[in-house]
């Protein structure tokens, strides 16, 4: 048969010579071997203190977003649950009332919107299926938790700070990826 | 009774001397045991180029003493049908076992204190190197008694192949030292040492005696490549599957103890013990206990690179298989020392007596 | 009272404790154990007569080497209670003749016997292991060997049993 790469290589059959079979030589080889890598470089990040920059393409925790005003996109459509593969999201909708225009950007918000960290696998369908560019997923790992009960997060873990307000805490929790508000979208 | 007591007059300051010394070296044998633990991870780290402990401590070095609070806080759990007092008993055994080798060993020369001669050496028994075989033996009983009390069949298995392996490689270690014996002309380990600081170091004369003799003591010592009363991952653990908490560690921190007193007794043996290389003690104009003090700082930088060797070799070479590790005992290192012995003796005799005359 | 003496007394009643252990003890394992207990009692006097090397020798070859075999040998036998067997009736009673008869010959033989000269604790050094080692390369060479020409053929014998299945 004709072999797929040149890499094959015969096993060597042949009965071990008086070196091979005395154990000693291969033995001093491999310490040999292995004290070379005393002397080698560390490939360690010391994780707390050194990060790896992420992937562009990286996809971490949701963000709900915020307009250029501070106020939520979300309308709660429901097209994020819908796409979810997982069934992650559950949300409840409510009536923007008199006086909270600056609160929600249109007349109807999201008065309850959960992620159940468990079940989400971080496809990113929810925020390709997003209309208004509400949700986003962000560079941040899921954190560790002491109950299943802290990982379904809720709409005040998963909204971003108002960027009028804050908008340092803002700009963190966006990082690179989440779209910028343009005005007039 | 305390009148008999009193009637032995014993020489209470030699008793105290000996109890003090005996305390020191106890808990310098647990401290450096201690301390391997981290050493073992550091030199694994590196040699795999990890970085190992570095998170408590400077470097990482309270390590040891995170491991053993955690030992400690676990739960120490008796299986129901286990034998409870020989299951208690198997990590005693062990322990003591590995602590009292160190009583023969010479740990440096005299030092002098208030007019008074102190010989670093708790016991300076002439058949000393018997003695240390003999505790060897002994070594087996903590490995057998918790593997079968432990009242499961796996364990037992595991003793088993323990008890049989130390068996073994004791004959091949026992031959080998027996050529070093007709080089020495002595079992006591103090003349040994001193022997040596004349003669030149024991592994110029027996290089295959040592060889052998370091084999064995990795055997011995349950140590990769012979680790395997302990397999984790192909055997099902070992003879302590069952033990949790401080008693398991009892285990574990024994063979580490082994592991430093096989480095000290190769030292002593084979490399002069506290002999300084390139020194020569006796023309020296220095203060005894500096000497001392020195000699038993060569013994520890001796002492620490076997126990390097040792790791070394572990994150090397991958386990033989239990009809390997036999035949290498029996078929190979058996005859290589008892050929060993046959030379040693021939050469010995030759120099001693020259030709034979018929 | 000295100092060998009070020591002389505590093996002694050691020994005679544990090896009563051994035999009065329903599991073997416990026996083994306190046999081993029994033969570092009698390292001990070996000590006190200055009989060093046969004293290592002992735990070397019987605790270290000979019970461990024992033990191997109980681990890998059904210990459990189920198991024993219902002692014969007469086996128990010819045994109690047959001890008892040995325990009648030991005390004739003993009461005969001229108290030989009683090693004193300490003195004699026969037992060191220059002097035994002379003495057995010399005056005693010819026992010596054939004793271990009886140990080369145990080992060639048990090599042969060993090859039987190839």
């Amino acid at each position: 048969m004709q072999p797929l790469t040149n890499r094959a290589k015969n096993v060597d059959r042949r009965p071990m010579t008086l070196a091979e079979r005395a154990y000693l030589p291969a033995i001093l080889k491999g310490m040999g071997i292995t004290f070379s890598h005393l002397f080698k470089k560390k490939p360690t990040i010391q994780y707390p203190e050194e990060k790896r920059p992420f992937s562009q393409v990286f996809r971490g925790l949701h963000v709900l977003n915020r307009d250029e005003e501070g106020r939520e996109r979300c309308t709660a459509c429901g097209l994020c649950a819908v796409a979810c593969p997982a069934e992650a999201i559950t949300m409840e909708a409510a009536e923007r009332q008199e006086g909270e225009e600056n609160l929600y950007r249109e007349e109807k918000y999201a008065a309850k919107y959960e992620i159940n960290m468990l079940r989400c696998i971080f496809c990113g369908l929810c925020e390709e299926a997003c209309p208004k560019d509400a949700i986003y997923l962000s560079e941040t790992f899921a954190p560790a938790n002491y109950d299943r009960k802290g990982f379904i997060y809720g709409k005040n873990d998963l909204l971003i700070p108002n960027p009028l307000t804050d908008r340092e805490a803002y700009e963190q929790a966006a990082g690179g990826r989440v779209r910028q508000p343009v005005a007039g979208r | 009774m305390i009148s008999t007591l009193l009637a032995m007059q014993m020489d209470w300051a030699l008793v105290l001397e000996k109890f003090l010394l005996i305390v020191v070296v106890v808990s310098v044998s647990l401290g450096f045991a201690m301390y391997s633990t981290y050493a073992e991870r550091k030199v694994a780290a590196a040699l795999q180029d990890r970085s190992g402990p570095n998170r408590f401590g400077w470097f990482g070095l309270l390590q040891p003493v995170a491991d053993a609070i955690k030992l400690f806080s676990k739960e120490d759990i008796i299986p129901n049908k286990a034998n409870k007092v020989l299951f208690v008993m198997g990590p005693g055994l062990a322990m003591l076992a590995a602590l009292m080798t160190s009583a023969v060993i010479p740990w440096g020369d005299k030092i002098v204190l208030g007019g008074r001669e102190i010989s670093l050496q708790i016991a300076d028994l002439n058949i000393g190197m018997l003695y240390v075989f003999a505790v060897v033996a002994l070594g087996v009983y903590g490995v057998m008694i918790g593997g079968w009390s432990s009242n499961n069949k796996f364990s037992l298995l595991a003793a088993i192949r323990g008890a049989s392996q130390n068996i073994s490689y004791e004959l091949a270690m026992g031959l080998s030292l027996i050529a070093l014996l007709f080089v020495t002309g002595s079992l006591s380990l103090k003349d040994i040492v001193v022997g040596q600081q004349t003669n030149g170091w024991n592994i110029l004369y027996q290089p295959l005696g040592f060889l052998i003799f370091i084999v064995c003591a990795f055997a011995e010592c349950n140590r990769t490549p012979f680790d395997l009363p302990e397999a984790e991952n192909e055997l099902n653990f070992g003879y302590h599957q069952e033990y949790s908490s401080m008693k398991l560690g009892f285990y574990l921190f024994a063979e580490y103890i082994n592991m430093f007193i096989s480095s000290v007794i190769m030292a002593t043996l084979y490399f002069g013990g506290y002999d300084i290389p390139f020194f020569n003690e006796a023309a020296s104009s220095l203060h005894p206990n500096i000497l001392a003090l020195m000699g038993f700082g060569a013994l520890m930088a001796k002492t620490v690179f076997f126990v390097f060797v040792f790791m070394w070799v572990r994150w090397t070479i991958p386990r033989f298989r239990y009809d390997q590790l036999m035949n290498l005992g029996w078929k190979s290192l058996i005859p290589l020392a008892l050929f060993n012995m046959l030379i040693t003796g021939a050469v010995v005799l030759y120099l001693q007596n020259g030709w034979p005359k018929f | 009272m000295d100092k060998s003496q009070l020591m002389f007394w505590f093996l002694s009643a050691l020994a005679v404790f544990s090896s009563l252990m051994v035999i009065t003890r329903k599991n073997p394992v416990y026996s083994v154990l306190f046999l081993i207990i029994t033969f570092f009692a009698i390292s001990g006097h070996y000590v006190l007569m200055n009989a060093q090397f046969l004293a290592i020798v002992n735990i070397i070859v019987y605790a270290g080497a000979i019970m461990v075999l024992f033990l191997f040998v109980l681990m890998l036998m059904n210990l459990n209670k189920e198991s024993e067997q219902q002692k014969n009736k007469y086996l128990l009673w010819s045994g109690a003749i047959a001890g008892g008869m040995l325990m009648v010959i030991m005390i004739a033989a003993l009461n005969t016997t001229e108290p030989a000269v009683v090693n004193q604790p300490g003195a004699g050094d026969i037992g060191l292991i220059k002097n035994l080692g002379t003495k057995l390369f010399t005056e005693y060479v010819v026992p010596f060997e054939i004793s271990s020409i009886l140990f080369l053929s145990a080992m060639v014998g048990a090599v042969v049993l060993g090859k039987k299945g190839d």
